[in-house]
């Protein structure tokens, strides 16, 4: 499997991102500059974390603008798999390619931890390999993380089964004492009405290995290696391009 | 907009303005065979400065250790560098930025971090980690608050939006830093070791380059103004010449260099730090032994009606200088371009030894670089012991009465501002960024993986000021000693140094002499742990009101594990282990943090150590831990071996112990006593025959203590805790105390 991982100025994580696909998948990595106009034909495209334009002005409001993120519009809109992990989330959101917005934690400060998420729903390509319930152990790190929409626009989410994942307690209870960010619902992910395009806050890329983090993250990018790889048995909500090698 | 060049005529007043003695401004007219002109005048105050020239400090610098078999580059770079093997080099150092940091403490600590990076990259490595060593006045001191939070939030500012993860650092509090805090940050690159750059021209006719920000007025003056005098109630004044941070263009700066760094078009390179580009210049042409010709008008400016004094002066961050092969001008610029960076052909090296700027067609210097930098003062400033010390020392622990209930001693002591937990200021820094994180804050070192090997790096940086004010000899050899300690504790082998000695001002007799002393216990405890000093800074002057800080050489320490799978970390892992430990106690309360904390007073001399013995117990855990025999490993240090229980129990799976003692003295001795040399181990049943052999090998003291079990900490009859609400009050203690 071929996975796009972008480079914006200011991106951070996009080592961390090519490190999990290349040296723990053992797929290949191929790196896109933000000047970009095209994706070289990846089956997936990876919004790494960071500070893209140093979140100046408000974060990802000027990537979206990138050349590159019209090459990213055309391949969700053909049903193509698009990560936003962080910064790449904020990134996604501004775009308009997931709904939402993510502001300031409600604590005003950065955050770094571990926390507990549930995995929502298994009817996207990167939760594909999961179970629903399913708790997973991801780094976060940022500072506006907030999750926020309007009342309607989390309804249809929830109504969709569009919300990916929550943050949750270790027992697996949504409680406001394991929302490390203030975000709306506890949410950590959401994904596209499509489904295909999939955005969160922690940062799987940091949890590929027993050595640095654990190995949950890894769920997520299996998962999209057998969503690609899937037989006749997938999915009732199948995007309706399947994206070509 | 048409700047007139300000025509000031220089006398000994103007000099006086600038920091300069009229004995230093007498040598520079000598020098010079003239009164210099307004630009050189402002040149010479800035390298003359103590912070750019060492002046008081160079001559006893000497002493310490800088050479050994893995020293790849010494003191005297932009940072020192060592063999990791493998053909890589870890590049390090530690930096002060305190000054700035108490007069506007957010972008203070920020450039801070911003210009410690900046001496790693120069030197052509990637940085992997930051720490910070930070001190603070009381935490109930009505500014402390505001400082703290403005640090961390800086620190992570910087470090969090340029993508270098900060993995540890320490903090203390303490009223003689009130007026005065010290931020001094520390950072670690990886590079092969056969490129490692460095700051030195060679090549006249080739093209001297600027590179990143353009320069603006900000920190004007930061090097000889604000760093080299003490503070006074006007210090607030002096915002002005604090820089403020980008670190988006440092991240980008940092891209663009290494990507020049892969490229052979590169001769020499320096950041601009303090005292801008004319340090950078002089430096670099000084080291090679060449003259250099800039024209001021090329500099790319960030705002209209810059003088030649200004730009020369300004500390704007985010910008390097660089030598370029000549030919490789349009190269070079090409690879910024691609980053959205500028890079501006400003100049070039001559064969004539001579500074000379130039600006619209006025040449506004023209100096022999020697003068500036060889033939700059060195001070053997007197220095006497005060009689305080003497006095501060006196100590007999018959007059402080034993607590009757040590476990409420325990709980004061956990939740007193240098013995609780840190998370609430490192949970603002990204620890993780690069993903080579393996221990993260709050171990006694932080370790990260070598990308792409099996090594990794331990990273610490101590201490103890307490122990400084009241022996600046002994309190120095401690701190290395405990730097080398923490090292161990993760299993790692002490390699090399990196230090910062923040004194008072050195021109008052009893500050030369905690410096001279601090100097000297550094020589001694690295020369006999075998680690050599390869980089650091010194920074004077710390004192406001004509109240020094106490001395505080903050030693940061590299270790080397040969395999990072074999780290250990404080924490129990498994009911049923068996507690060690390694090392002697012995009835010793003077300068503890208990006696400060619970009694009340500051006094005593600090605890007693064999530096032998210190060896003997590294040689111990580094045996042990590569035969993996150790399930934690956790130094014994300020609130003794009762607070190191209960640290060994906080982390990891939260388990507690039960701890059995024999009462050879005092009970407060016993528990809080802070004596040196120990290690508190856990090991699996089968292996205490195996861990009992390697301490009579090297003939350790080995005692028993217990076992990990439960959910409370027992020691013996005179502590009974249960973990769950003291974790909490040790971890929130911070926060509720700065009010956030």
């Amino acid at each position: 499997m071929r996975w796009g991982v972008v480079v914006f100025p200011g991106s951070l994580d996009d080592r961390d991102a090519v490190r999990a696909v290349e040296r723990v998948l053992g797929d290949e990595a191929v790196p896109l500059w933000h000047k970009d106009p095209e994706l070289r034909g990846v089956d997936a495209v990876v919004l790494p974390g960071g500070f893209s334009y140093g979140d100046y002005l408000r974060c990802g409001a000027m990537a979206k603008c990138a050349p590159i993120m019209d090459a990213v519009r055309a391949h969700a809109r053909a049903g193509g798999l698009v990560l936003g992990i962080c910064n790449g989330f904020q990134i996604l959101c501004e775009a308009g390619l997931l709904p939402g917005a993510l502001v300031r934690n409600r604590s005003l400060s950065f955050v770094c931890d571990v926390v507990t998420v549930r995995v929502e729903t298994s009817e996207t390509p990167f939760t594909f390999g999961c179970r629903p319930g399913e708790l997973l152990s991801l780094p976060i790190k940022h500072g506006e993380g907030c999750w926020v929409a309007d009342e309607e626009t989390v309804a249809t989410l929830e109504r969709e089964q569009r919300v990916v994942f929550r943050y949750v307690d270790r027992a697996g209870q949504v409680v406001p004492e394991a929302n490390p960010n203030g975000s709306l619902a506890n949410i950590a992910g959401v994904c596209s009405a499509e489904r295909n395009v999939v955005g969160l806050m922690p940062h799987p890329e940091h949890a590929v290995d027993r050595l640095t983090g654990g190995e949950d993250g890894l769920r997520l990018f299996r998962s999209a290696q057998a969503w690609l790889g899937r037989d006749a048995a997938a999915p009732r909500r199948e995007p309706s391009v399947v994206p070509g090698p | 907009m048409a700047v007139a060049r300000p025509a000031i005529a220089v006398t000994e007043a103007t000099a006086a303005e600038h920091g300069l003695t009229p004995d230093e401004y007498a040598r520079i007219v000598e020098l010079l065979g003239r009164a210099p002109t307004f630009e050189e005048l402002g040149v010479f105050a800035v390298m003359w400065s103590e912070h750019c020239s060492y002046k008081s400090s160079r001559a006893f610098l000497k002493q310490l250790p800088t050479a050994g078999p893995c020293v790849l580059q010494g003191p005297g770079e932009n940072a020192g560098a060592v063999d990791i093997g493998g053909g890589l080099a870890a590049v390090f150092k530690i930096e002060s930025h305190n000054h700035p940091s108490f007069i506007e403490p957010f972008q203070g600590a920020a450039t801070g971090v911003g210009g410690i990076l900046r001496d790693v990259f120069t030197m052509g490595a990637r940085p992997i980690a930051n720490l910070d060593a930070l001190r603070f006045g009381a935490l109930d001191h009505p500014r402390t608050p505001y400082l703290v939070k403005g640090v961390a939030g800086g620190i992570g500012h910087y470090g969090n939006c340029v993508g270098v993860a900060t993995v540890g650092g320490d903090v203390y509090f303490d009223a003689g830093y009130n007026e005065n805090i010290l931020v001094n940050a520390f950072t670690i690159g990886v590079a092969p070791a056969d490129r490692l750059f460095r700051a030195k021209a060679a090549g006249p006719g080739n093209p001297v380059m600027y590179v990143g920000s353009r320069t603006g007025r900000d920190g004007i003056h930061g090097a000889s103004l604000l760093a080299s005098a003490e503070f006074d109630a006007q210090s607030a004044e002096k915002r002005p010449a604090v820089q403020v941070g980008d670190p988006f263009t440092e991240k980008l700066l940092l891209e663009a260099c290494l990507e020049l760094m892969r490229t052979d078009h590169v001769v020499a390179i320096q950041d601009m730090g303090a005292a801008g580009l004319t340090s950078s210049a002089l430096e670099m042409a000084g080291r090679g032994g060449l003259g250099m010709e800039l024209h001021l008008d090329r500099v790319p400016l960030r705002e209209e009606g810059m003088t030649p004094y200004e730009i020369l002066l300004s500390e704007s961050q985010e910008r390097m200088l660089l030598v370029a092969r000549a030919g490789s001008e349009a190269a070079v610029q090409a690879i910024f371009a691609r980053w959205d960076l500028q890079a501006a052909v400003v100049g070039r090296l001559t064969a004539d030894g001579i500074f000379r700027a130039r600006w619209r067609g006025e040449e506004v210097c023209a100096l022999p670089v020697a003068a500036l930098t060889e033939s700059a003062p060195v001070y053997r400033r007197p220095a006497e012991e005060p009689a305080r010390i003497e006095e501060i020392q006196r100590f007999d622990a018959a007059d402080v009465p034993e607590p009757a209930d040590l476990t409420h001693a325990l709980l004061t002591l956990l939740e007193s501002p240098n013995l609780c937990s840190r998370e609430w200021v490192y949970r603002q820094y990204d620890q993780l960024v690069g993903g080579n994180t393996v221990v993260r804050p709050g171990g006694d070192a932080a370790v990260v993986r070598v990308e792409g090997t099996r090594r990794g790096l331990a990273l610490t940086v101590d201490c103890n000021s307490r122990y400084c004010k009241l022996d600046p000899y002994l309190g120095a050899v401690l701190a290395v000693a405990e730097a080398a300690r923490n090292v161990v504790a993760v299993g790692a082998r002490p390699l090399a140094v990196s230090d910062c000695l923040n004194y008072g001002n050195p021109e008052k007799p009893d500050v030369m002499w905690e410096f001279q002393q601090g100097v000297q216990g550094i020589r001694d405890a690295c020369v006999a742990l075998g680690t050599p000093v390869v980089s650091g800074n010194v920074s004077f002057y710390n004192e406001t009101a004509g109240r020094p800080i106490p001395p505080t050489p903050m030693i940061a320490m590299v270790g080397l594990l040969d395999d990072v799978e074999g780290h250990v970390t404080p924490w129990w892992k498994s009911e049923g282990d068996v507690v060690v430990l390694l090392g002697r106690a012995r009835e010793e309360l003077g300068a503890s943090e208990y006696l400060a904390v619970i009694h009340g007073q500051v006094r005593g001399a600090p605890p007693w150590i064999d530096l032998e013995a210190e060896k003997r117990l590294h040689a111990l855990c580094l045996a042990a831990a590569h035969e993996r025999l150790l399930r934690s490993a956790h130094d014994v240090a300020e609130g003794g071996l009762a607070v190191a229980l209960a640290e060994c129990s906080f982390g990891g799976p939260g388990l507690g112990a039960r701890i059995a003692v024999e009462r050879g003295m005092r009970a407060d001795a016993l528990l809080f006593g802070e004596s040196q040399s120990r290690m508190l181990v856990s090991v699996r049943r089968r292996h205490l025959g195996r861990l009992r052999d390697l301490a009579r090998r090297e003939e350790v003291p080995f005692t028993v203590l217990g076992e990990v079990r439960g959910r409370s900490l027992v020691i013996g009859d005179l502590i009974d805790l249960p973990l769950e609400p003291a974790r909490e009050r040790w971890r929130r203690a911070l926060e509720r105390r700065l009010g956030v």
